[in-house]
This record gives C-alpha cells, structure tokens and sequence, in this order.
C-alpha cells in the first residue's frame, strides 16, 4: 500500500492560526477607528459647546433670542428654522419622489427606465453648494420678480403695512404669514424650493429599489381580480413598499436637517421668529456655517458648537427611527 | 363544451367603470408628469451651469488662481490642485479605515466589537457634513491652525462609513465556498482574505471608494473651517488650502461679477468631475 | 492490516443545542475510498467538515470525541487547525475556484499563497495535480486564462488538482459531482480509482449508485448516527442494519 508522504515545511512564512490573530488585530485595531471618531466627535462637540450649556442649561435649545451683541444665545429659533424647512421639503418632495420611483419601476419601458434612473442618480451626487449657487442665480430672481409684482398693486402694499406692524411687534397672522416680506427671492421659501430638491433623488432611488423588490405574486394578484394599474399600484405595491419608503423618507430627512451651505446661501440669515414664509430664517446647519468663522466671542463660538452638538444627536435619533420604523413595519415573512 | 356555454354567455359582462378607467389614466398622467417634475433641476442645473460656466472655462482658468477682487481675470488652480491634495489625503484615511472597517463587518461577524462598529459606522453616515468640520475644527485646528491636512481628516471621516458600507457588502457577495476552498488548502484565514476574497471583490471595492470621492468632492461645508481656502497656491498640507466646492461658495455669494463668474465655472467643472466619477463607478460595478 | 490513516472515536456535532452527529465511530484505511451516504440532512456533511475543522468558523457549532488523523488527535490541545487543513484536502459540493485566478494560479495557489516562489517547482506541482485530476490535456495550453473560462466540470476538476497540490493524506470530497453533469460526473468517477495511489478518499454522495461504484468501504448516516459501516459490497448486497436495507434498496430516503 502507497504511504502518503508526511508534509514538510513548505513555506517561509509563519502560516498557523497565530498569524490569524496578528491580522484579526491590525483590522480590529483600523476597525476601531470608526468607534474612536464617534467618541472624538462627541467628546469634542461636548467639549466645545460646554461653555454654552453651562452658562444657558439645557434650556438654550428651547430659548428664542439668539443674540450676539448681547451674549443671549438660545437655539429654539434655529431648531424650529431646521425642522419646518426639513418637514416642508419633505412633505413636497415625498408625493414626487414616490411618483418618480413609480415611473421608473412599473410605468417606464426600459429604455427609458434606466436614463431615468441614471439622472436620479446623478441629482443625488450633485454637491450642495451647486445647488446653493443655482438657486441663488436663477430661481432667486424668479421669486424676487413675483415679489415686485406684489407689491406693484396698491392694495397689497396695504396689506404689507398692516402685516409689518403686526411683525414688528413679534406677531403674525396666517394672512400675513404669506406676504412677502424681502424684495430679493431670498428666504424661508427658497430654502424649503432649493431642499425639496435636493432630497428627492435620495426618497426616489429608495423607493424604486423597494418597488422593484416587491413580489411579482402580489401584483399578480391584484391584476387578476381584474385591477387597473393604478388599483395594483395603491392597493398591491404601495401598502407591500409602505415600510421601505417610510424607512427612505426618514433618511431623506436626516439628509435634510444637516443639508447646510444651499440652505444657507438662500435663507437669508436671520434669527428672528419666522413672521413670513418670505421672509428671512435659519437652521442650526445655516447658523454654523454663517456664523461660526465670525464667532470671536467664547460663548459665542460655543453656542456655535452646541448648534452641531445638537445637530448631532437629531441625525443619531433620525437613523435610529429610520432603523425601528423599517424593522415594525416590514410586511411579515419578508427578510 | 356546447352545452356549458349557454349559461355562461347569458351573465352580464364585467366591464371596466368609467370612472376607474378615467382614475387609472389620470394617475399614469400625473406620474409621468411628477417624473419630468423631478428630473427638470438636473438638466435646467446642468444647462445654467453650461451656458454660463463653458466660457469662462479657458486656459487662464486652469493655470492661474483668482484676481484680486475687483479686477478681471484669474482662474482656479488654487482650488483645483488643494481638492486635489485634499481629496488624496482623505482617501488614505477612509480607504484604510473604510476597507478594514468593512473587512472586519464581513469576515469576523462574531466579534463581540462586531455590532458596535456596525452601528456606529451607520450613525457616521448620518452626521452632517457641516457638524463632522466642527469635529476637525477641535481635533486638529485648534492646536495646529487652518490647514490642508485638517479639512482632508474631515473629507476621510465622511468617506469612512461609505466605504464600509460598500465594502461589507460586495465582500459578502464573495461566495462562502471560495473562502472554504481556502482554508482547506490549510492556508491562514488571513492570506484567504487578502489575496483571494479581496482580490474577488476588488472591482466593488473600488466602485464603492469612487462614488465616496465623488461625494466628498463637492462637500464645501466641513472644509470652512479646516482648510479654511488660501487665494495662492499651496503644497504645503499643514497650511490653509483652498478647494473648489470652497471657491464656488466663496464666489457665489460674492458680491463682484468677476468671482461669479468663476464660481460658475467652478461649478461646471466639478459637477463635471463628480458625474464623470459617478458614471465610471456604476459602469465598473455594472461590469462585474 | 496497518494503522488506520483516520480513526473517529465517539464523534458528536452540535449546532448550539441541536445535536447533528451521535456518537460516530469510523476508521478509515490508507489508499481507499471511503463512502458516506445517507439521506439529506443526515449529518454526513457535517461530519466531513469536522475533519478539517471547518467548523472552527462556523458560530456555534462544537465537536466532541476524538478525531485521530496519523496518530494525531485533530482536535488536539496546541493542533493548529490551519497546519491540520494542510494535511486534508477538501473538494466541494458546487466547483468553486478561485474567481481572479488563472487556471496555473488556482493549481498551485495553496503553495504560491503560502510563499512558494520556485517557478520550476510550481511548474511541476501544477502539471502533476492537473494530470492526476486528468485536466491536464484539456488546459495545458490555456494555464494562464481565467479559471472561470473553464466548463463545470473542469472547474470541479481543477479544484480537485487545487487540493492535490498540497499534497494531502486525506482527501475529503462533499458530493463533488452533484452540481455536475453525467458525462463529468463519469470522469471524475474514473479519477478516484486513480488517486488512490497518492491519497486515501472520504466522499459524501447522495448518490448510492456513486458509492457502490468507486468505494471499498461505505457508511450509512440517518438522522445524525451512524447505522452502518463496512465493505462496499457487503453494505449493498448484505447488509446488517434494516434502516440500511430499506436505504439501498430505495425504500426511503
């Protein structure tokens, strides 16, 4: 009987388990850079916006004056300014994204599906200071006009210097709330036009992806009860998608919370209580970036800080929901 | 058969509503038109940027940097060759991190670190862009100055969880039984990943690395104040450096015709480059 | 008769709480083949893997007994598992090189990814393992094209010209011509016969027909025990256990 030969060393290298772990080691010890950055960043944003929380408490995210000459700084106006143009843009945007993704799964033949998709795509990679740039040369002047022509008519003039005495003295009414109050096109509106979008592509390609997973059977189904399209669309797909959509949604909106530079060259910088949707507002993201490069004072600079701090935790509570949400409302019997 | 067919043709015939059919054409009608709604920016953008970035975008352009404000003429090598040094200097960070973050996702999935990295890298990818400067503003401005080197970390924090994300994924594509097929060789679990699954993955990989840069190009935010923008030119990575997102957002909310211009032109050129990445990286990984 | 080249001593498998494998106990002789059958799910495959230790990766799963290759215990206190999978080659189910290899590189990637550097000798190892798998005709003048250019049943070939490379006492084959189609499963049936000169086989199949073919010894797994294990022939024409009878007889399973 032949007798396999024994084997002999046949290599240089230390080849055994015990390399396995050297190596296990170096990339557990580059993994953990990612866990050192969420420390960093919470220990330095902690850090940076102490003087701020220590002199204001917690209270400096619900108080209204943020001012810089006299050292005031509460941050409520900007985290109204933040969630009112993320919730605005979304609640414009989402109806259209849902549409789009429609398009391009069921409604679009492929070739057209694909250059479609293909644009989305691309929306999604154009960077927010082009954005910022477009809306501040084109669609700016578009609104600015509409606003000229407002004020061409005698009686709107009128109704301008009612509603500005009611603003002057911190007040508004929902007539009011519609009359504009800049000549420019700058303002709350352009930033919730400029962000409704910039966050569509990212709701769409979300929602086609989740669209196209839903089982052929359940349309099936539907259109052999003798559905229309639209029937199998609303009462097979959309209820199968509803999770994964919502999950897109609630991205969209981490994405719209932090979107910061479009936002900030449209918004008009102001840190007074939101009077007019034309006029002048701010988001946390708008204040950093406006104001934290002039920020010489301490606390100042600090309150700065303590804007991105909470930046940070609203985008930590945004994924987490995101997380919980597509994990209840998955349909049952779907991995 | 004859005989069945009576009864059947005597039951009224199921027909469609007027109404449902008017619904369902509606809806396909809007649905189109929502599309052409959504897609409209990219092209009007594209277009704006075209007609009046093209012209600015000359030999003066690519080889000087910009005049000062309110005389005519310069260019963008200033922002040019610092996105340049930036973008290279990121990509050390978040390709090393970002690929072993990835690697140590996929092959050790029982390392009790395993979930922790997992969640942590997903809550990166959700921290704006703007808060991770602020971050780099702390760690390294405060004790060295402005520079090139701070606003590069700040561009690798952001690359990270893109690549982790994307690398865990194509390396679980990899088929199980190649990496058995390795270790049943008797070589170390190691040389299996290095140099048969990663190999088999390299094309995603590097799809994934492509579309990080290409997201991470047109990011002006996190660099206001780390590299801060510098009018000259500058190799020199522990100083203040300019980039192009930097430029355009300088330029655009300037108050001179001249740096508009540029920013425009700016403008063109990255989206340029960052569609030209994009595109490279979804043909790479169509390929595969 | 010499020392057996593999001895399983009181063998058992979980995955967690389940129990895969009972109690095995199994030798297995220098130069055969040796066949493990049974219906799916019977612990056959699992068993295969426990001797290499490729469970080690596989979360939750832990052997129990002894596994004693040349004298060795497999799981024995300071055993490297990657210096034991070099002593035992392993072919699988579905053919699974090496997807950016050449044909050349997938042979000797066992050598060349453990360090080998000398050309003349990789050469050499190549052209034997791909004749001893009987490939080498059909690729020698196409060594340096992609293995994935191959057909399924060369591929399944060349991973078995893969694992000869390392030269290895014991070869474990899990229903290696499964995925396969007759013409190559035939080819790979003629080959074993062959190998036993430079090695001694472990086959799962499914197949009953595979078994009484190309082994001298067969083992009948149900349900996680082993109900039988003895000569080919005997197992097939005379067996001892009615659970086996009613197996190759094609009565269940």
């Amino acid at each position: 009987m032949n007798e396999p030969v024994r084997p002999r060393p046949l290599t240089r290298a230390p080849l055994s388990a015990r390399s396995d772990r050297t190596f296990q080691g170096l990339i557990l010890a580059l993994a953990s850079v990612i866990v050192l950055v969420f420390v960093l960043s919470v220990y330095q944003l902690g850090r940076e916006s102490w003087p701020a929380l220590r002199e204001f408490g917690l209270s400096f995210y619900t108080e209204r004056t943020w001012n810089p000459v006299s050292g005031q700084f509460g941050a409520a106006q900007m985290l109204i300014g933040t969630l009112v143009t993320s919730l605005a843009a979304l609640v414009l945007s989402v109806p259209l994204a849902v549409a789009s993704a429609l398009f391009v799964a069921e409604y679009a033949p492929k070739w057209l599906a694909n250059p479609v998709g293909y644009l989305i795509e691309l929306l999604a990679a154009v960077p927010s200071v082009v954005y910022g740039l477009w809306a501040l040369f084109v669609i700016a002047p578009i609104l600015g006009r509409w606003q000229q022509g407002f004020f061409a008519d005698p009686a709107n003039v009128a109704l301008y210097t009612r509603c500005q005495d009611l603003w002057n003295s911190g007040q508004t009414t929902l007539q009011c709330f519609f009359v504009p109050s800049a000549f420019d096109g700058r303002g709350l509106a352009l930033a919730i036009i400029i962000l409704t979008v910039m966050i569509l592509p990212y709701t769409a390609s979300v929602a086609r992806d989740v669209i196209r997973l839903v089982p052929a059977d359940q349309r099936e189904a539907m259109y052999a009860l003798g559905a229309t399209k639209w029937e199998v669309i609303s009462r097979a797909i959309l209820p199968y998608a509803r999770a994964g959509i919502l999950g897109g949604v609630i991205l969209a909106l981490g994405r719209a919370l932090g979107e910061t530079l479009a936002v900030a060259m449209v918004i008009g910088d102001s840190q007074e209580i939101i009077k007019s949707l034309w006029g002048g507002a701010s988001t946390m993201a708008s204040v950093i970036a406006n104001q934290f490069g002039d920020a010489q004072e301490r606390l100042h600079r600090s309150s700065v800080v303590a804007l991105g701090l909470g930046l940070f935790f609203l985008s930590v509570a945004v994924n987490f929901l995101a997380r919980v949400v597509i994990a209840r409302l998955t349909p049952k019997g779907i991995q | 058969m004859t005989a069945q067919s009576t009864p059947l043709s005597g039951r009224p015939r199921p027909r469609l509503s007027a109404a449902r059919r008017l619904r369902n054409l509606l809806m396909g009608v809007l649905i189109a038109l929502s599309t052409v709604v959504v897609v409209a920016p990219l092209l009007l953008i594209f277009f704006y940027l075209l007609r009046e970035g093209l012209g600015a975008m000359n030999l003066e352009f690519f080889t000087r940097t910009p005049a000062p404000e309110g005389e005519t003429g310069g260019g963008l090598l200033n922002a040019i060759l610092g996105s340049l040094q930036m973008l290279a200097m990121a990509s050390v960070l978040g390709v090393g991190v970002g690929v072993a973050g990835g690697i140590f996702l996929a092959e050790y999935p029982r390392h009790p670190l395993m979930p922790t990295v997992r969640m942590l890298s997903d809550v990166l990818a959700g921290i704006p862009a703007i808060v991770m400067g602020l971050v780099a503003y702390g760690l390294i401005v405060l004790q060295f100055g402005f520079s090139g080197l701070a606003g590069a970390v700040a561009l690798g924090f952001l690359m990270i969880p893109i690549v982790v994300r994307t690398t865990e994924e194509v390396l679980k594509l990899v088929p199980v039984t190649v990496r058995e097929a390795g270790l049943s060789l008797g070589l170390p679990q190691w040389l299996v990943i290095l140099r048969i699954v990663l190999p088999a993955a390299a094309g995603g990989i590097i799809t994934g690395v492509m579309l990080a840069l290409a997201r991470v190009a047109g990011e002006a935010a996190p660099l206001l104040f780390t590299a801060f923008g510098n009018p000259l030119v500058n190799l020199d990575p522990t100083k203040p450096m300019s980039a192009l997102p930097l430029e355009i957002y300088r330029g655009a909310t300037s108050a001179y015709d001249e740096n508009q211009r540029l920013a425009k032109a700016g403008a063109l050129l990255l989206i340029l480059i960052i569609f030209a990445t994009s595109l490279l990286a979804r043909r790479a990984s169509r390929r595969r | 008769m010499s020392t057996p080249l593999l001895s399983a001593q009181n063998v058992s498998i979980y995955y967690g709480d389940k129990q895969a494998v009972r109690d095995v106990n199994l030798t297995v002789q220098r130069g055969t083949v040796n066949a493990l059958i049974g219906p799916s799910g019977c612990g056959k495959t699992t068993f295969l893997r426990a001797i290499n230790r490729m469970h080690d990766l596989t979360p939750g799963a832990r052997v129990t007994g002894r596994i004693v290759l040349d004298g060795e215990d497999v799981y024995g206190p300071g055993v490297d598992p990657v210096t034991m999978r070099r002593r035992v080659g392993m072919v699988f189910q579905k053919p699974n090189p090496f997807p950016t290899m050449s044909v050349f590189d997938n042979v000797v990637s066992g050598l060349k990814l453990a360090g080998v550097r000398d050309r003349a000798r990789l050469m050499d190892v190549a052209e034997r393992s791909l004749r001893g798998a009987a490939l080498w005709d059909e690729v020698k003048d196409r060594l340096k094209t992609p293995a994935t250019g191959l057909s399924g049943g060369q591929q399944q070939r060349l991973c078995i010209a893969r694992a000869l490379a390392v030269e290895p006492e014991l070869l474990l084959m899990d229903e290696p011509t499964s995925a396969l189609d007759p013409a190559s499963t035939a080819r790979i049936e003629d080959l074993m016969t062959g190998l036993k000169q430079v090695t001694t086989i472990l086959i799962v199949t499914h197949n009953m027909h595979q078994a009484a073919r190309v082994s001298d010894t067969t083992s009948f797994f149900l349900n996680g025990d082993l109900v039988e294990h003895g000569a080919t022939d005997q197992v097939f024409t005379s067996p001892r256990d009615e659970r086996t009878e009613a197996y190759v007889t094609g009565r269940f399973g």
